[in-house]
């Protein structure tokens, strides 16, 4: 098993983790009426992915579900390191391709895999279920009297000219401790050379660095924050909805869309490989719906209705480049640069 | 012959085989060749990828750096859904790489590749190398930068392509099975063609076989023929002995005939002379009894296949009239040939033979320095010839007498004849479909008419 | 005259040959195509008459090879009375045929009738008066004008110049003049020697009736 050491030495090493155990966000149980119980891994949080689980009971009340959440470079290490999951869910797709193509991923096939389209699954190993786009989101009041930005190229103008207003109020994710943050930021900075200005005039206002996308919402709908940037869609439409928000909202730039796919995968430590089996089916036969309805994650066809400059991000070894080591540490320098200049 | 033996089936069956062999083998090409051209593919790929992988390694501060070029990657996943890995290492010690791929390579000389096919977790994989020389802190160092691919696209593209051939192989049998049925019965034709040639072809007709055949069928041509040249051989051989036979009785018949005559002319008294004369016409009869009897014999048999040649019978009318016009000098008979063009279609040797006994019998029976006429003309879809003479007539008899077998007409006296002349024309012309007619001349002698469709 | 008579049977061939030349023509006799080849070398012939089957070969395939090299018409002489065979003799180049046995007076005219068709044979003519009779092709002329002659009177000539100065009776004529396939009576002979008689004032010459003996031609 000498590459198995070799991949867990290069996994710690790149992600810069120390031995530890898996550090636990939230689990709960949803016991079944059998024995078999189908023990998810997920970045997702438990009050958005539960109407998953709940379906899955409908069907199968016999199976049941034991859902963890943790972030996903834990959830990452945690595979890698050989831990014993049914399904691992992550919204790092970099990170999930990676456990894919690294062998750490069993293969799964059934009537509903076939229906997915193609950029929404990698070979039998990896599917999506939801196309998430990254947004903007600002507090109403924070940023009453200035015109809504409507691409980069705004945003940045808006934040040169009043620097005033944002220092010190502006949220974004901590590249180096979040992997959907390090996977967005990449992305970005392929795709459009404004990332590195919008970093740097982000950088000169002093932002505030988050792991989640859900704290940064949090602080902008209660006037900490005038912008978060970079956060999660859908988490945004879903605290917009919850009572009491009203002094938020959100933008989706015009420019380009930075859209991620949440992915599952059965990893090769799989105990119930047909339950698992199962569960994703569940999953891609909600995934594959035309509307959202109340859900909280949207449905792939999301990612298809909005009119996308560049479509989801692939699913694709290209999701390997920015993993690479040499890389990462020249995309954090650059980004430290950037964004921690000068305090 | 038993269906079993059938060439038809034989040849399609054959040619079935050879359709399969090369359907087979035609697949079999196609799915190689897709296979290298997909291994090609990816290698060309692979040795891409790890060449702009190598052109990017660069050495800043004392150590060597390398930012992944995404265009490297996005490469490797254009062509398939393949497992990438990449390995960078810098003598022994690894720079970078998700998976030791290079374990068990050498690395290439400089500025060469390298392509190897490794198992790395019970897969194989494909593997490119390629070492570039970096100064580092003013010292060259090695780095070999590996890029390695699983095999699952290539085996995808090449089972596609693989299925593919053999659809088209599959079709292609089916298709080649069908026009293999077709070519052998085309082919077949041909045979058919000449055993109908064969079969038209009456039992006097031993001439060989002249049909164009394919060369193929040359040595069954040549057997026919040679069995037809036997056979003609043998029916020669019967016709020589009956000619043979005939020789025998004319050549004494011949000799006491000019013996006679010479003795007629030598003997004095009467009586004697009556006697030689006697002599003489009963050797005339018998000959042309004999004669008689033989063309009757030939038309019977002749006219059992009529073969459709066009025959003019105003040709037909002259070469009769031109053979018997000495006979008919003898006796001052003027033969009277008036013709137009008339063709029909038949045998041109039994006409002939039709109308000569015919006319043979009108200059028999006319008496000296009167006149024969043969006329020939179309009338009614129907060609005619009409021989009118001023001989004796045919007295009060049905005309059917005259045409049965030796039954001369009533008035004919002394002149020599066997009474078949009549029955042999009219053989001929039912055989070509025809009538004959005979009528009082005008009265005074016989009119015969042979009436023959045109063609 | 000159006749090749190529015929195997001797005695036919002896018959032949008395026959013939009791009409005062010359015959030689072949007995094989080999001896036919050699007299054909030695002699000039105005006439060939070819027996078919002969020892040493078939008379027709003699025929195909002759028909170059020489000029000779050629009677074929047949036992076989089978149809094709004697259109195949023609087509062979025989100039006509007759079948045995055969009367000679009907091969005398056939005989002439290949001569007149062939023309440019050797001449063999007689004087008879003012006119010029060729024996060969029978015709009378003239000067330039030619005497029509019917076949019986032309015939009746011929008996009458052969046996030149001779007092022919009625039945020698008959005899002499007429196949044997008809009654003919010697009155029919006062009729053709009467026409004869006719038409051979033109040319100066006269036939004699002799009382109780026959007739004579003069001026021959």
């Amino acid at each position: 098993m000498r590459f198995v050491d070799f991949a867990i030495g290069l996994g710690l090493c790149l992600l810069g983790f120390s031995a530890h155990a898996l550090e636990i966000e939230e689990q709960r149980s949803y016991a079944g009426s059998g024995p078999v119980v189908v023990r998810i891994l997920s970045t997702a949080d438990l009050a958005a992915f539960e109407p998953f689980i709940t379906t899955f009971q409908a069907q199968h009340p016999e199976i049941g579900v034991d859902y963890t959440v943790s972030s996903s470079a834990e959830v990452y290490r945690a595979i890698q390191g050989g831990a014993r999951y049914d399904v691992v869910i992550s919204s790092a797709m970099d990170l999930q391709f990676k456990l894919a193509n690294d062998g750490f991923a069993q293969t799964y096939s059934s009537e509903l895999t076939d229906r997915l389209p193609s950029w929404a699954r990698w070979r039998d190993l990896i599917f999506a279920f939801t196309s998430e786009p990254a947004v903007a989101v600002v507090s109403t009041e924070l940023f009453a009297g200035l015109p809504l930005p409507k691409t980069r190229q705004e945003l940045i103008a808006i934040l040169r000219e009043n620097p005033e207003r944002f220092v010190g109020a502006i949220g974004t994710y901590d590249v180096r401790t979040s992997g959907l943050g390090y996977l967005f930021a990449t992305q970005e900075a392929r795709i459009s050379d404004a990332y590195w200005r919008l970093s740097e005039v982000m950088g000169r206002l002093d932002p505030a660095l988050y792991c989640c996308s859900g704290q940064m919402i949090d602080d902008v709908s209660e006037g900490r924050l005038a912008l978060a940037y970079n956060v999660l869609g859908s988490y945004a439409d879903q605290r917009l909805a919850e009572p009491g928000n009203g002094g938020m909202q959100i933008i989706e730039f015009d420019d380009f869309d930075n859209v991620m796919l949440r992915t599952a995968i059965i990893p090769k430590t799989v105990t119930a490989p047909q339950e698992a089996g199962l569960f994703i089916d569940t999953m891609l036969a909600t995934g594959l719906r035309q509307n959202q309805d109340d859900w909280v994650l949207p449905p792939l066809a999301a990612s298809n209705t909005q009119q996308l400059s560049f479509g989801p991000i692939r699913l694709g070894p290209t999701l390997l480049v920015y993993l690479d080591p040499l890389n990462r540490r020249a995309f954090l320098e650059s980004w430290q640069d950037a964004v921690e200049q000068g305090l | 012959m038993t269906p079993n033996s059938s060439i038809s089936r034989r040849l399609t069956f054959l040619l079935a085989c050879v359709a399969a062999v090369l359907s087979v083998l035609s697949w079999y090409m196609v799915t190689e060749f897709a296979r290298q051209a997909a291994e090609r593919t990816q290698d060309n790929i692979l040795e891409a990828a790890a060449t702009i992988i190598a052109e990017a390694l660069r050495s800043e501060d004392g150590e060597v750096r390398l930012e992944l070029p995404y265009s490297a990657f996005s490469m490797l996943g254009a062509i398939s859904e393949d497992r990438v890995f990449y390995h960078v290492a810098t003598g022994t010690e690894t720079l970078t790489g998700n998976a030791p791929i290079n374990a068990n390579l050498t690395a290439p000389t400089t500025g060469q590749t390298a392509l190897d096919t490794i198992t790395y977790q019970a897969e194989p994989v494909r593997v490119a190398s390629v070492t570039r020389v970096i100064l580092n802190n003013q010292a060259p160092v090695p780095v070999t930068v590996s890029v390695g691919q699983t095999r699952n696209g290539v085996s995808l593209i090449a089972n596609d392509l693989s299925r593919t051939a053999g659809i088209f192989s599959i079709a292609f049998f089916v298709l080649a099975v069908g026009l293999s049925a077709i070519v052998a019965r085309t082919s077949l034709r041909q045979l058919k063609v000449i055993a109908e040639a064969v079969g038209r072809r009456g039992p006097s007709d031993l001439r060989p076989l002249r049909h164009p055949a394919p060369e193929e069928l040359a040595p069954l041509m040549v057997a026919l023929n040679s069995l037809i040249d036997r056979l003609a051989r043998s029916l020669r051989q019967s016709e020589d002995f009956i000619t043979e036979a005939a020789h025998r009785v004319r050549t004494p018949l011949a000799t006491v005939r000019a013996q006679a005559e010479v003795a007629l002319r030598r003997v004095e008294s009467a009586d004697e002379k009556q006697r030689m004369r006697q002599i003489i016409r009963a050797v005339d009869e018998s000959s042309r009894s004999a004669g008689q009897l033989l063309d009757h014999a030939t038309v019977a048999y002749r006219a059992e296949n009529v073969p459709d040649n066009r025959v003019d019978l105003a040709f037909v009318a002259k070469v009769a009239t031109d053979a018997l016009q000495p006979t008919a000098d003898m006796k001052d008979i003027d033969i009277g040939l008036r013709t137009e063009e008339t063709v029909v279609l038949g045998d041109r040797v039994l006409l002939e033979s039709a109308l000569r006994n015919v006319l043979d019998n009108a200059v028999k029976y006319s008496p000296p320095e009167t006149s024969v006429s043969v006329t020939v003309f179309k009338a009614d879809g129907f060609g005619q010839i009409t021989v009118s003479d001023h001989g004796p007539g045919l007295g009060t008899a049905p005309y059917d007498r005259y045409t049965n077998r030796f039954q001369r007409g009533e008035n004919v006296g002394g002149t020599v004849g066997s009474g078949l002349g009549l029955t042999i024309a009219k053989d001929v012309v039912v055989a070509h479909r025809g009538t004959i007619e005979l009528t009082d001349n005008e009265g005074s002698g016989t009119c015969v008419s042979l009436i023959l469709p045109l063609a | 005259m000159r006749y090749l008579l190529v015929e195997d049977n001797q005695e036919l061939a002896e018959a032949v040959v008395n026959r013939i030349e009791l009409d005062g023509h010359a015959v030689d006799h072949a007995a094989s195509l080999a001896q036919a080849s050699d007299c054909l070398a030695a002699a000039d012939y105005d006439l060939i008459l070819l027996d078919v089957m002969l020892p040493d070969g078939d008379g027709r395939d003699f025929l195909a090879t002759r028909r170059d090299v020489s000029e000779t018409p050629v009677i074929v002489l047949t036992a076989r009375s089978q149809i094709s065979d004697r259109v195949g003799a023609l087509d062979q180049g025989a100039d006509d045929y007759i079948t045995k046995p055969f009367d000679f007076a009907e091969l005398e005219a056939r005989c002439r009738a290949v001569l007149r068709r062939r023309g440019g044979a050797a001449k063999n003519e007689v004087k008879i008066g003012t006119a010029t009779f060729d024996l060969t092709n029978g015709t009378l002329r003239v000067g330039d004008d030619i005497i029509e002659l019917r076949n019986r009177e032309l015939r009746l000539l011929e008996v009458f110049v052969r046996n030149a100065g001779q007092i022919l009776s009625k039945t020698q004529l008959v005899d002499r003049m007429f196949s044997y396939d008809a009654e003919v009576t010697e009155n029919a002979i006062e009729v053709y020697v009467g026409r004869l008689r006719k038409k051979l004032t033109r040319a100066g010459a006269r036939i004699e009736t002799v009382r109780g003996l026959g007739y004579r031609l003069h001026g021959s």
